[in-house]
């Protein structure tokens, strides 16, 4: 028997992972059919939670953007004429629970209502300008908000404070819960994959049990037996990886163009965050991941059944 | 090199298959396992080859007692010990070339030293100019020539051979068993599992007789 040294052996640990991987993408593309419907169900399996957990991305930057702008609106009696309701906007300015209050009068709000509500042909027909000065006040912590209104509320120079924090949670709400969902879908659609995978990598070790047989009584060790498949599984993964980051930029790009358009009409300047490279580098590492899991159990549960070793 | 010290095994659901085995075979012996099927030969061969293990008593092969060898290291013994099967056990989806050579692959050799020794193991067998050859286009003899070529080509100190001739005629038995000489020979111990009487007796060579799982003529 040969002494092996390290060296010796850390190549040929080396070489046999060559081989092994240049066998199995030989063997994943002799079926093109097969390998390509295999990748497909996995791309989709991905790329389904994937496109929802960004589509969630881009709620909570839309939410985020609101929120940071999270202002009392502070609607002044009639009664109160625009001096004093700058007067009031200064002497807000002052507290130290508020970061500023702007003084916004009823024609500047008139005139920021008519360019962007787009209903100028509307407004101009009025006779009388029928808004009332206004404060914008943003309190310097947010979670002070709705005292700070009740407090602002109370001025006899104050007709109405909105604080419209209702919706906001709301939407805080319905993303943590979108976020919930997405992890859900995510995990079932995983186990999904393993399971594809798994079974994938199971009938090519049925359809190779004489070979693995005839490996291990000639001396192979049970990692050399598990290798051709373990890269089977990372191939079969890395596949639909690619798939996956593929079709999630082919929905973000057809959605593109129609979010836009619908953030245009809206007057905002909003743009869809797709996939990036390194979350598409990601997802295609993720996929691979999968598949060496999936193939890892398979082949594990199958060396077993073989003679004792 | 090969010693069995009391060794018996018994199967689930009863059956004895060796009952109270003991005997020695010599680093440069070729030996000859007989008896009826189901004597207890395969098993004896299995013992040797770590896919079973026995029920009582020692075997120790190279000095090494396999009871102590661990499921880590029975790979590392099982390339100290060639096999050859009576159904050869070729891969159909390989080459010749490759079939031979997958020993050496899971040993770990290199490109050139691979080569190297499969064709120094085809020669010997006498099928260098097949080695391109897929197994299916070879005949019963040739096809068991490549397997014992699989079997020696990592140099194994000692090898198996499970009714090796079982199927061939007995010109090509005949042949076989000369090549299985000529590796004990060069220092190889060699165990063969036949009840080809007829033609082991010609060779003259130590003969073990398993009777129901018992060695016959063994003293008590």
């Amino acid at each position: 028997m040969q002494r092996t040294r390290v060296s010796h052996r850390l190549n040929a640990w080396v070489r046999h992972h060559r081989l092994s991987a240049a066998d199995s993408l030989r063997r994943v593309l002799e079926r093109p059919t097969a390998s390509l419907l295999t990748w497909l169900v996995v791309g989709i399996a991905l790329a389904l939670p994937v496109s929802l957990a960004l589509s969630m991305d881009n709620l909570r930057a839309l939410g985020g953007r609101v929120d940071s702008q999270a202002q009392l609106s502070v609607f002044l009696r009639p009664a109160v004429d625009a001096v004093a309701g700058q007067a009031l906007a200064e002497e807000l300015g002052q507290r130290a629970d508020i970061a500023t209050a702007t003084f916004r009068s009823r024609e500047e709000a008139l005139e920021e209502f008519r360019a962007r509500s787009g209903f100028s042909d509307v407004l101009g027909g009025l006779e009388d300008n029928p808004l009332p000065h206004l404060l914008l006040v943003v309190p310097r912590d947010p979670a002070q908000a709705a005292a700070l209104a009740a407090e602002i509320g109370a001025l006899a120079t104050v007709d109405e404070v909105i604080l419209d924090l209702a919706w906001l949670e709301r939407l805080r709400r319905l993303t943590e819960l979108g976020a919930r969902l997405v992890l859900v879908a995510a995990l079932l659609l995983a186990a999904g994959v393993l399971l594809v995978l798994g079974n994938t990598i199971r009938l090519a070790v049925e359809g190779r049990r004489e070979e693995i047989e005839v490996t291990r009584l000639v001396g192979a060790s049970d990692a050399f037996v598990r290798r051709p498949f373990l890269y089977s599984g990372l191939w079969y993964g890395i596949g639909g990886g690619v798939v996956a980051a593929l079709l999630v930029a082919a929905v973000f790009a057809a959605l593109r163009g129609p979010v836009a358009q619908l953030a245009a009409a809206y007057g905002a300047d909003w743009r869809l965050a797709g996939l990036g490279l390194i979350d598409a580098f990601g997802l295609v590492l993720a996929g691979g991941a999968l598949g060496l899991i999936a193939a890892w159990l398979a082949v594990g549960r199958h060396l077993r059944l073989d003679p004792r070793g | 090199m090969i010693t069995f010290e009391r060794v018996s095994k018994r199967f689930e659901g009863g059956h004895d298959a060796l009952r109270d085995v003991s005997f020695e075979i010599g680093a440069d012996e070729l030996v000859f396992l007989t008896g009826h099927s189901g004597a207890g030969k395969t098993t004896l061969l299995r013992l040797v080859m770590l896919l079973e293990q026995p029920t009582r008593g020692r075997v120790l092969v190279n000095g090494r007692d396999l009871s102590r060898v661990a499921r880590r290291g029975i790979p590392a013994h099982r390339r100290e010990v060639g096999v050859v099967f009576q159904n050869h056990r070729l891969l159909f989806d390989r080459s010749v070339f490759d079939n031979v050579a997958l020993p050496l692959y899971i040993a770990g050799y290199d490109h050139r030293e691979v080569g190297k020794r499969v064709r120094a193991a085809l020669d010997k067998v006498g099928l260098l100019r097949h080695e391109r050859a897929m197994p299916l286009t070879l005949s019963g003899g040739e096809q068991q020539r490549v397997g014992i070529a699989r079997a020696v080509v990592g140099r194994p100190p000692v090898l198996l051979a499970d009714e090796p001739t079982g199927n061939l005629d007995p010109a090509l038995s005949a042949e076989i068993m000369t090549l299985f000489e000529d590796f004990s020979r060069v220092g190889v111990t060699v165990l063969i599992a036949s009840h080809d009487l007829a033609l082991i007796s010609r060779l003259r060579h130590r003969i073990i007789t398993l009777r129901e799982g018992r060695l016959m003529g063994a003293p008590a």
